[in-house]
């Protein structure tokens, strides 16, 4: 079982963004998966809290936006897009397939960050003065 | 308290990705092809790598192996009866090898005083296939003891690899192996894929695989 490797490294590039911005704590992390990244949702989600610790991501929700497998279909000159169980042959003519356009995502997107009103503030301040 | 987005947009293994990339760089620079092997527990690496080195050293490569394992060293003693230098890596609880991991391991060995180096990864079907590790191959074993749909079980790992291996091929008749429904699993998942039908056992098929690594080193040292 990887995912508990995984869930470590999502939480502290969550938290190190986290901190650079001087948030109080992170809210939401999303998170875009891809259907043939080789990770078990259910397993990431029950890995997420374990690596969060004591960390600024401790208690926040993890939010999974899934990525479908898509090819490229060198015969029809056509994106594809594949459903499970992944059979790398183009849907429409059947052809083999051999690039993969997406689906092995493991990608944090954003993170949703709570900051003070003193923290937003001073940003606030820095940008409308730099 | 408010609520802001901080746009991030970074793969989450990040880290191994680059430092695999570095690797990458660092293999090429020195010549030397990097074969990442990959499989179920049991399905033959270690017997494909003995029966491998020991041919390629007979034909004057110089090779070196990295050998993965949660734990014990047996397999890298095998390893090292070929003469070949081999360096163990146990990795405790972890089901993959990871770049850093591999980096560690290859302090001291100067690359450049390699042909090839295999990398034999933790037993894992799942686990090894999201980590990058710089090789320039990377090949998985089914052997004809498991199930013929295997490939198909598994495609993240399966489609991950460049080539494939069906190994312990002398024992296809005694387990009524189906070779035509392994090969049209593999080519299902991974179309892109040489395959060799091998034994390391009787030595089948070793030689055509090894001529097939000898030709990608070649092409590695062209683009060079």
């Amino acid at each position: 079982m990887h995912e508990l490797s995984i869930a470590y490294s999502l939480v502290e590039i969550a938290d190190e963004a986290a901190r650079k911005a001087g948030a109080a704590r992170v809210r939401t992390v999303h998170l875009r998966l891809g259907a043939m990244a080789g990770v078990v949702e259910d397993a990431l989600r029950f890995s997420f809290p374990i690596a969060a610790g004591d960390t600024l991501v401790a208690g926040a929700e993890l939010a999974i936006e899934p990525v479908a497998v898509q090819v490229f279909c060198d015969v029809c000159a056509q994106s594809r897009v594949l459903a499970a169980p992944f059979v790398f042959r183009c849907p429409v003519c059947e052809q083999p397939v051999f690039t993969l356009l997406q689906g092995r995502e493991i990608q944090i997107e954003s993170i949703e960050i709570e900051e003070s009103e003193a923290e937003s503030e001073k940003r606030l301040y820095e940008t409308a003065h730099s | 308290m408010k609520p802001r987005i901080l746009e991030l947009r970074q793969a989450v293994l990040d880290k191994n990705d680059q430092l695999a990339h570095a690797l990458r760089g660092q293999f090429e620079a020195a010549g030397v092809l990097v074969v990442n092997l990959v499989s179920s527990p049991g399905a033959g690496k270690t017997a494909l790598l003995e029966e491998t080195l020991r041919r390629m050293q007979a034909r004057g490569w110089r090779v070196a192996a990295i050998v993965g394992d949660l734990a014990t060293e047996n397999d890298a003693r095998r390893l090292a009866r070929s003469g070949a230098p081999v360096r163990q890596i146990e990795t405790g609880a972890l089901c993959h090898l990871e770049a850093d991991l591999v980096a560690r391991r290859l302090e001291g060995w100067r690359l450049d005083e390699f042909d090839f180096l295999f990398i034999e990864n933790v037993g894992n079907l799942v686990c090894p296939s999201d980590y990058d590790l710089g090789e320039a191959v990377r090949a998985v074993l089914l052997a004809v003891t498991e199930g013929e749909d295997k490939p198909r079980k598994y495609p993240p790992l399966f489609h991950s690899a460049d080539l494939a291996l069906l190994t312990k091929i002398d024992l296809a008749a005694a387990v009524e192996f189906d070779r035509n429904a392994a090969l049209a699993s593999l080519q299902a998942v991974a179309p892109h894929a040489a395959i060799f039908e091998t034994s390391a056992r009787t030595g089948a098929g070793i030689d055509d695989w090894i001529e097939y690594l000898a030709a990608r080193r070649r092409d590695l040292n062209r683009n060079a």
